[in-house]
C-alpha cells in the first residue's frame, strides 16, 4: 500500500474503526498525530478546553451512539487530566478510546518534560490500558483497543504513544480488519431453567433495570418481556429510559432519592431480577436491609457483577437482551393481577408528586416547562446535585440514550461537556444540560468549545450559589453546620456566557418567563438559562447515607 | 508480608501475557479492591511470550470473587485455584536468602 509513520498509521487505524470525531488538545508529545489528522482531513477534531472536557465530549458521544468515543491528549499534565473522565466512563461503562503522546522511548524513566507515567496511573481507571512500544504494535494494539472499549461490559481503554513510535515509518500492503469485539457466548441453559423456574412460582415478581438496559436493543426486549408478562420494574439512576415514562408497568427509580413507592415495592416483592444493574450503594442503601428474604436472579454482562455485593439465587452471565429473550419462551403466563394492582396503588400513595411545577422559575418547575416544550424529544444531560436528583426524579424520559448523567462517579463538571459530545453526535436534536452552579464552574471553560461548534446545547443553570446537595447533608446530617459549601462571590453567569459568546438569560428577571425559554430551547445553538433557587430546597425524598431503603426521610415532594 | 507464610492460604495459578505492565495489573486489582496478596512469584515460560504467575492469597471468603476479577484482566490467559502447599513460598525464601 504505502509508507506511513506511526501517527499516520494511527489515523488510519481510527477511520478504519469509523471514528467521525475526535475530542481533544495538542501538545508537544501528540503534534505527529495532530500533523497527520490535520493532514488527512478525514476526522472531525473538537478542539476542548481542557482535556478533562475532551474525555467528557468523547463520553457524550458514546453514551448517545453506544460506539467508542475518542480523546485525544497530549503526554504528562495532558493525560493526567483525561483521568477523571476515564474513571467516570469505567464505573458508568461507557466506551472510550483514549489515545495520549508519550515521551520517546528512550526517554522513559528520565523525569523527561511532561513525562508521566499514564500508563501506570490509569491501570485503575481503565478496563484496559497500553504503552506502544513499537510501530508494528500500533497495527495489533489499536483495533484490540476498540475491541476492548466496546465488547461484553464497555469501559475506557487507553493507549500511551511514545513519540518516536508516533515518528517511526513502516511499509504496510493493507490494514488490518477494524477491531470488533466478540460475541458474548450464550447464556447458561441450566441457570435459565433454574430462573425460569423462580419466576414461574413468583407471586409478586419485580424486575430491577439498570444501565445494562440502555441501548435500544435492551430496551425493546426489556419491553418486550415485561408486557408480556405483566411483571413492573423499578430502575436504578442509569436504567432510566429504558422504559418510557408513564408505561404502567414503570414504578420509577429506586434507592437514596427515588420514589418511596420503589422502594417499598422491592421490600415486598417476592422475586427480584435484576438486569444490568449492579446494585450500588445509592440503589440499595444498607446491603443487608435490601430485600433480605426476596429471591434475586441477576443478569449482567459481566461476571463479576454476579455475587459481587449479594448471592443471587440464580446468576446468569450475559447481554440483557440475550438474557431475556432466552428466558422469556421458558416463562409461564402467570395471573400477576391482584400484584399489578397493589403497584399500581403504591405507586399512587407513594409516587412522587412534585412542588410548584407550574412556576418555570423553580426547582421542579423548571424541569416541566422544559419537559412541556421538547415534548418527548431531545437529549437531557446533567451535571452532579440536586439538580440532577430532581431532573431523574421529574424529566419524563421517553427513550433509551437519552439520558446522559454521571452516577457511579458522581462526576460535577461532567454536564456541559458531555453534553456538547451528545450534540455533535446527534446534531438535530436538542441537547438540554441541567447543572448547578457548582458543577458548570468545574469545567465551564467548554463554554467556548460549545460556541466554536455551534452546538445545540441549552445550559439550564438552577444557581443556589451553594453546593447544594453538600448543604442538604450539612443541615441534616451535621447540625446545620453549613461550612465551606457556599459560593458567595456573586458570579454572573449570564455576562460569563455572554463573554463567551452564547446568548443567555436570567429567566427570573424576565417578564414572560415561560415565552423566553420555549424560544430559547428552539433558537439553534448553545445558550444559557439561568433560574435562581434557594439554597434551602432540599431534595426529597432521601435516605440517609448508610441507612436501610426503608427509612425515607420525607420532604414536600414525596 | 511480615512473618511466615501460613498453610490457610490458597494458591492461586496463573498464566499472563509477558510485559512489563502486567505485575502492575494484577497487584494494582488486589490493592484497589482490598483483596489480601500474601505473596507472588513470577517466572517466564516457553520463548518468554508467556509468564507463569503463582499468586499466595488470604481467603477471606471472596475467593470467588477474586478469582473472576484476575480473569477479567485482559492479560491474564487463564487463572486457576491451586493446591500447592503455600509453604513452598517459605522454603522459596530460605533458598533465596544470601
Amino acid at each position: 500500500m504505502s509508507r506511513l509513520s506511526g501517527a499516520e498509521l494511527t489515523i488510519r487505524l481510527l477511520e478504519n474503526q469509523g471514528v467521525t470525531h475526535i475530542a481533544g488538545i495538542p501538545g508537544g508529545f501528540n503534534l505527529p498525530l495532530y500533523d497527520a489528522l490535520g493532514r488527512r482531513g478525514t476526522i472531525r477534531h473538537i478542539l476542548a478546553r481542557h482535556e478533562q472536557g475532551a474525555g467528557f465530549i468523547a463520553q457524550g458521544m458514546a453514551r448517545v451512539t453506544g460506539r467508542p468515543g475518542v480523546v485525544f491528549a497530549t503526554s504528562g499534565p495532558g493525560a493526567t487530566n483525561t483521568l477523571t473522565a476515564l474513571a467516570d466512563a469505567r464505573m458508568d461503562s461507557v466506551p472510550l478510546v483514549c489515545i495520549t503522546g508519550q515521551v520517546p522511548l528512550n526517554m522513559i524513566g528520565t523525569d523527561a518534560f511532561q513525562e508521566v507515567d499514564i500508563y501506570g496511573m490509569s491501570i485503575s481507571a481503565t478496563k484496559h490500558n497500553f504503552i506502544v512500544r513499537s510501530i508494528d504494535e500500533l497495527l495489533r494494539v489499536i483495533p484490540e483497543a476498540f475491541a476492548i472499549a466496546a465488547g461484553d461490559r464497555p469501559g475506557p481503554v487507553l493507549v500511551d504513544i511514545p513519540r518516536d513510535v508516533q515518528a517511526a515509518m513502516v511499509e504496510l500492503d493493507a490494514l488490518p480488519a477494524p477491531g470488533v469485539p466478540a460475541p458474548m457466548p450464550e447464556p447458561d441453559k441450566q441457570a435459565l431453567t433454574r430462573a425460569s423456574e423462580l419466576l414461574n412460582r413468583a407471586r409478586r415478581p419485580l424486575l430491577l433495570l439498570g444501565g445494562g438496559t440502555s441501548s435500544p436493543e435492551a430496551s425493546q426486549a426489556v419491553l418486550h418481556f415485561m408486557e408480556t408478562l405483566r411483571i413492573p420494574a423499578v430502575m436504578s439512576l442509569q436504567g432510566l429510559g429504558a422504559i418510557p415514562h408513564g408505561h404502567e408497568l414503570a414504578v420509577g427509580m429506586l434507592g437514596m432519592h427515588g420514589a418511596r413507592a420503589s422502594n417499598m415495592l422491592v421490600d415486598e416483592c417476592d422475586l427480584l431480577v435484576v438486569v444490568g444493574a449492579r446494585l450500588g450503594d445509592r440503589a440499595t442503601g444498607r446491603l443487608d436491609s435490601f430485600c433480605p428474604k426476596t429471591g434475586i436472579i441477576h443478569i449482567d454482562i459481566d461476571a463479576c457483577e454476579v455475587g459481587k455485593l449479594r448471592t443471587p439465587q440464580v446468576g446468569i452471565t450475559a447481554d440483557a437482551a440475550q438474557a431475556l429473550r432466552a428466558l422469556l419462551p421458558l416463562a409461564r403466563h402467570n395471573d400477576h393481577q391482584k400484584w399489578l394492582e397493589r403497584v399500581w396503588a403504591c405507586k399512587a400513595e407513594h409516587g412522587l408528586h412534585f412542588d410548584r411545577t407550574d412556576e418555570v422559575c423553580s426547582p421542579y418547575g423548571i424541569i416541566a416547562h422544559v419537559a412541556k416544550v421538547l415534548n418527548g424529544a431531545g437529549l437531557v444531560a446533567t451535571d452532579v446535585g440536586q439538580h440532577q436528583m430532581r431532573t431523574a426524579q421529574a424529566y419524563p424520559m421517553t427513550h433509551p440514550r437519552q439520558w446522559l448523567t454521571s452516577g457511579g462517579l458522581g462526576t460535577m463538571g461532567f454536564g456541559l461537556p458531555s453534553a456538547i459530545g451528545a450534540s455533535l453526535a446527534k446534531p438535530e436534536e436538542t441537547v438540554v444540560c441541567f447543572t448547578g452552579d457548582g458543577s458548570l464552574l468545574m469545567n465551564i471553560q467548554e463554554m467556548a468549545t460549545a460556541v466554536e461548534n455551534k452546538a445545540n446545547v441549552k445550559i439550564v443553570l438552577c444557581n443556589n450559589e451553594a453546593l447544594g446537595l453538600v448543604q442538604q447533608q450539612q443541615d441534616l446530617f451535621f447540625g446545620g453546620r453549613l461550612f465551606g459549601s457556599a459560593y458567595t462571590a456573586g458570579t454572573d453567569f449570564v455576562r460569563i456566557a455572554e463573554g463567551f459568546g452564547m446568548p443567555a438569560w436570567h429567566l427570573d428577571q424576565e417578564h414572560d418567563p415561560e415565552s423566553v425559554l420555549e424560544q430559547a430551547l428552539r433558537m439553534r445553538g448553545p445558550c444559557l438559562l439561568e433560574v435562581r433557587m434557594s439554597p434551602e430546597e432540599k431534595v426529597f425524598p432521601m435516605v440517609p447515607p448508610g441507612a436501610a431503603n426503608s427509612q425515607m426521610i420525607e420532604g414536600v415532594n414525596s | 508480608m511480615s512473618g511466615a507464610i501460613t498453610s490457610e492460604l490458597t494458591t492461586l495459578h496463573l498464566s499472563v501475557n509477558n510485559h512489563p505492565g502486567v505485575l502492575s495489573h494484577v497487584c494494582g486489582l488486589f490493592a484497589g479492591r482490598a483483596y489480601n496478596l500474601e505473596g507472588v512469584l513470577v517466572t517466564p515460560e516457553a520463548e518468554g511470550d508467556v509468564c507463569r504467575m503463582w499468586l499466595v492469597v488470604k481467603d477471606d471468603g471472596r475467593m470467588e470473587q477474586i478469582v473472576k476479577q484476575v480473569r477479567k484482566l485482559h492479560d491474564v490467559l487463564d487463572v486457576r485455584v491451586g493446591h500447592a502447599e503455600p509453604a513452598v513460598f517459605n522454603r522459596l525464601a530460605g533458598c533465596l536468602e544470601c
